[in-house]
């Protein structure tokens, strides 16, 4: 069995130092083997952004697309090729402005994907602009007399667009989050892991210790039901969105793999390619 | 008797039209016939003027023709639109209902059939079109049983009860008319068929029937127009190869999810028109860099923006061919016949995978839709080609190494394997990479690298990248075009060969990367060159231009109106030209 050192390659990430993003990448590779998967049994895809570099990262099969497009690469993958174990990943920029019309579609999809979004509030690899989850009144390059347009909440987005796994967690929580991850890799659907991973480089409002002060942990609330719905939409805005821990969680809804009509219980990838001569006659025969 | 005859029926969108036509054509298939189908529509669901034309004939055919034989009319705007069509001496089919009228200076004789009226007789107006159809049948003098078995495969969903409506309602319409006429009409005899088996079918179902042979299993699309049927003739089919079809939200989503999906080794296509292909062109560059295989079908229509949705148009050739940003190896390929449709695809998806690139096969909408004859597919020419994909399992890395994915080796092209494989982990990344797939910005490096992959597709040609008829050793005429013109041009020679003037003709299918030196020879050959394509600047014309030259002796026929050029209509301008 592989450990988590085996998850690890010796590409060095360029990540700034103190950036919220090298514990996301240390929570991957711990929850990859503590589910006990093999390396080449994974395939993490991302997105472009600082976050988006995590695919290179990780000693796993990986994809580093384009942006915002992570999650229609990683359903791709997923169809082909059901064995194996997908991870897509990227920042807030990427999954909530330009991909947002995917993760829309991606959580209504359900397709067996854990989604791990590195939510810094901020566009890091372009040097500071806004993003649809800056609060009100941020200021940013892009925003010199403060964001005038409202936070996203893409937790609350999620459980309307029918999600049937929500979390949140804090890259400084790496048990928390290594928890979390498991528990996506784990479900059978798709899960959206949301967690807040601080870029010390250009948001000096969203810190570390601003996390640790703002944030609202579900073990606080030991009655807490997972599996209701209304529940979680309630905790979400009575928390302002800044609840960490494991929000929503259907068990019951069928993934889109299962419930897609004659679509084949092993991997796509390793069918013969050949039609047989009679399934052929049989198609032209339509035609006549 | 006669060996051919144009038949088409009008009406307004929702009316029935598509139906009537459909059985109309099956039958006349089962007897053996080689037909071509042009359908005019517009981009409403219900209302609109709506007709299709058919030709009919004992020999192959691969065009429409300039005049009409038969017009079969819902409406009186139906004759008014189309009666100009009809040659001396044809036939209007229509509704005694509305008291239909020749309009003035159109030589055809009237058969006011009271359709609707026997419709309703026997129980619902909805089988006009029968009754319409049973009517045109019947004047041809063509076999009952024939048609009436398309009729029943048609409602056979429906029970006997409706299906024996149907058929009565032939009879009746058939009846009326052949009292009225006093039996079948001698001019409109047809020659019997060589009554072989023939396949019938539009280029979107030779396309999707190409995907299934050629071993693709997945689709990820996004609705539009002309290129929904491929879609829809998959969602139908790859179930039961154990695939599917996934709408997507968006044309970027159908294009990713593809890319995905054949990164994991599953050979996946996305189709769409002219608006999808734009949204589509960064990922076609992230294929082209990640040396991910991808086949796309860009059905061509009238553009830019939403332009002539329903229209037949050739103008994507510079966006498929530039369109992506930086620079990358690709293959842009136009069949044009509904054969090549077929073969094309399994050529597609095998080139894809050899050289792995992105191909895109562009139709254009009269090929995409138009319903027609196709010479028997063979099964023997279905070949699975794919390179250099690893399937067997790989010794260990030396020292954590990567597989090298992107190895420089002497073709440019790197040995591959799929997600899973053990010992074959390595990275890929749209950003320029190493030999294992690592970010590299080393100069050296993306030279290297770029030669690669740009130096993979030098001298690749599909078969028969051009197609030439070239019976003059020194033409008047070069004729060039590409797509579902060619059998058109066919008919235009035949009359400017009658007349003396001879001509070549070539259709260019790879449009990119250009195969010039095998048209070269054939440009210098001919006296004068002339480029027809629907389009309003001439860009294939161009390519031949900035590809080899003669641009003394190149001219342009172009034609942007949204119809498919006519045999009339080119050998009018080739007449000119000379
Ligand atoms: C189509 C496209 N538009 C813009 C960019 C430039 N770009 C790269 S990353 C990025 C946003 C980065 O922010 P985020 O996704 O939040 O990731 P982070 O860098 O903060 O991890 C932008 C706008 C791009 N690469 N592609
Ligand atoms: S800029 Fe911000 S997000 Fe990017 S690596 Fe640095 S700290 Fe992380």
């Amino acid at each position: 069995m592989a450990t988590f050192k085996e998850f690890r390659n010796n590409v060095k990430p360029n990540w700034c130092p103190g950036c919220g993003d090298f514990s996301v990448q240390a929570a991957i590779q711990r929850a990859a083997a503590n589910v006990g998967l093999e390396p080449e049994q994974l395939a993490v895809i991302s997105g472009i952004g600082c976050s988006g570099r995590i695919s290179g990262y990780i000693n796993a099969y990986g994809l580093h697309g384009i942006h915002g497009r992570s999650l229609p690469i990683a359903q791709g993958v997923k169809l082909a090729n059901r064995e194996l174990t997908v991870i897509a990943s990227g920042g807030d920029g990427d999954g909530f402005a330009i991909g947002m019309g995917h993760t829309v579609h991606a959580i209504r999809r359900n397709l067996d994907v854990t989604y791990i979004v590195m939510d810094n509030q901020i566009y890091g690899l372009t040097k500071g602009q806004t993003s649809p989850r800056s609060a009100e009144g941020f200021k940013t390059k892009s925003t010199p007399e403060g964001s005038i347009e409202s936070t996203l909440s893409p937790l609350e987005i999620a459980l309307s667009a029918g999600a049937t796994f929500v979390a949140q967690s804090f890259s400084s929580d790496l048990k928390q989050l290594t928890a979390l991850i498991e528990a996506g890799l784990n479900h059978k659907g798709f899960s959206l892991i949301n967690v807040f991973s601080p870029c010390v480089t250009f948001n000096k409002v969203n810190t570390y210790d601003w996390f640790k002060e703002n944030i609202v942990n579900l073990e606080q609330f030991p009655d807490y039901d997972p599996s209701n719905r209304i529940a979680a939409m309630t905790k979400i805005m009575e928390t302002n969105g800044m609840v960490t821990g494991l929000i929503y969680q259907n068990k019951e809804r069928k993934s889109y793999e299962d419930l897609a009509v004659g679509f084949k219980q092993e991997a796509l990838s390793k069918q013969d390619l050949k039609l047989s001569r009679q399934d052929f006659d049989k198609l032209l025969t339509e035609f006549k | 008797m006669i060996s051919q005859l144009s038949w088409k029926i009008g009406g307004q969108q929702g009316e029935g039209v598509e139906s009537t036509d459909r059985i109309f054509s099956t039958a006349l298939n089962r007897l053996g016939y080689y037909l071509y189908g042009y359908r005019h529509f517009s981009s409403r669901i219900k209302g609109g003027h709506t007709n299709n034309k058919i030709r009919i004939s004992t020999k192959p055919i691969r065009a429409i023709s300039d005049d009409l034989d038969i017009l079969v009319a819902f409406d009186q705007e139906s004759i008014d639109l189309n009666a100009g069509e009809l040659r001396p001496g044809g036939i209007v089919v229509a509704d005694a209902k509305f008291s239909p009228t020749i309009p003035e200076g159109v030589q055809a004789r009237l058969f006011a059939v009271p359709i609707t009226a026997i419709a309703e007789e026997l129980g619902t107006s909805l089988m006009k079109n029968m009754v319409a159809s049973g009517a045109s049948w019947g004047l041809l003098g063509l076999p009952m049983e024939v048609f009436n078995k398309a009729v029943e495969e048609e409602f056979g969903r429906k029970g006997p009860a409706i299906v024996e409506k149907n058929v009565e309602a032939v009879r009746r319409g058939a009846e009326f008319v052949l009292e009225q006429a006093g039996g079948p009409l001698d001019e409109f005899k047809l020659e019997d068929a060589d009554g072989k088996q023939k396949l019938f079918m539009i280029g979107n179902e030779a396309l999707a029937l190409g995907s299934v042979a050629a071993g693709c299993r997945l689709m990820s699309a996004y609705p539009i127009t002309p290129a929904s049927e491929i879609m829809e003739y998959l969602i139908k089919k790859l179930p039961k190869f154990g695939g599917t079809v996934v709408q997507t939200e968006d044309e970027i989503a159908a294009v990713t999810m593809a890319i995905g999906a054949n990164y994991a080794g599953v050979r996946t296509m996305t189709a769409s028109a002219g608006p999808g292909l734009a949204l589509m062109m960064e990922a076609i560059g992230l294929s082209g860099m990640t040396e991910t295989p991808l086949v796309i079908v860009d059905t061509q229509r009238g553009g830019p923006s939403t332009g002539l949705p329903t229209k037949q148009e050739q103008s994507d050739i510079n966006a498929l061919i530039y369109g992506t940003h930086g620079e990358i190896p690709k293959l842009v390929v136009a069949p044009s016949t509904i054969e090549e449709c077929f073969y094309d695809m399994i050529e597609s998806f095998n080139i894809a995978e050899k050289y792995q690139i992105p191909v895109i096969i562009a139709t254009d909408l009269q090929l995409s839709l138009g319903k027609q004859t196709s010479e028997a597919l063979d099964y023997d020419k279905i070949v699975i080609e794919r390179g250099k994909l690893i399937t067997e399992e790989l010794p260990p890395n030396e020292d954590n190494r990567l597989f090298k994915r992107y190895e420089l080796t002497d073709d440019g092209i790197s040995p591959r394997v799929l997600p899973g494989a053990k010992h074959g982990i390595h990275h890929v990344t749209g950003v320029e990479h190493d030999q294992e797939g690592r970010p590299s910005e080393n100069a050296l490096n993306r030279e290297k690298m770029m030669d690669k992959r740009l130096g993979k597709i030098r001298d690749l040609r599909v078969t028969n990248a051009i197609k030439a008829i070239a019976p003059n050793e020194n033409p008047d005429l070069l004729i060039i075009a590409m797509g579902s013109t060619g059998g058109t041009i066919e008919e235009a020679r035949e009359r400017l060969t009658a007349e003396g003037i001879s001509t070549n003709h070539v259709m260019v299918r790879q449009m990119f990367p250009f195969p010039s030196e095998m048209l070269e020879p054939h440009l210098a050959a001919a006296k004068q060159i002339v480029v027809l394509e629907n389009n309003a600047t001439g860009q294939l014309a161009n390519l031949i231009k900035q590809n080899i030259g003669y641009h003394d002796k190149i001219r342009n026929l172009l034609k942007y109106d949204g119809t498919p050029f006519l045999p009339s209509e080119i050998h009018k301008a080739c007449k000119e030209l000379i």
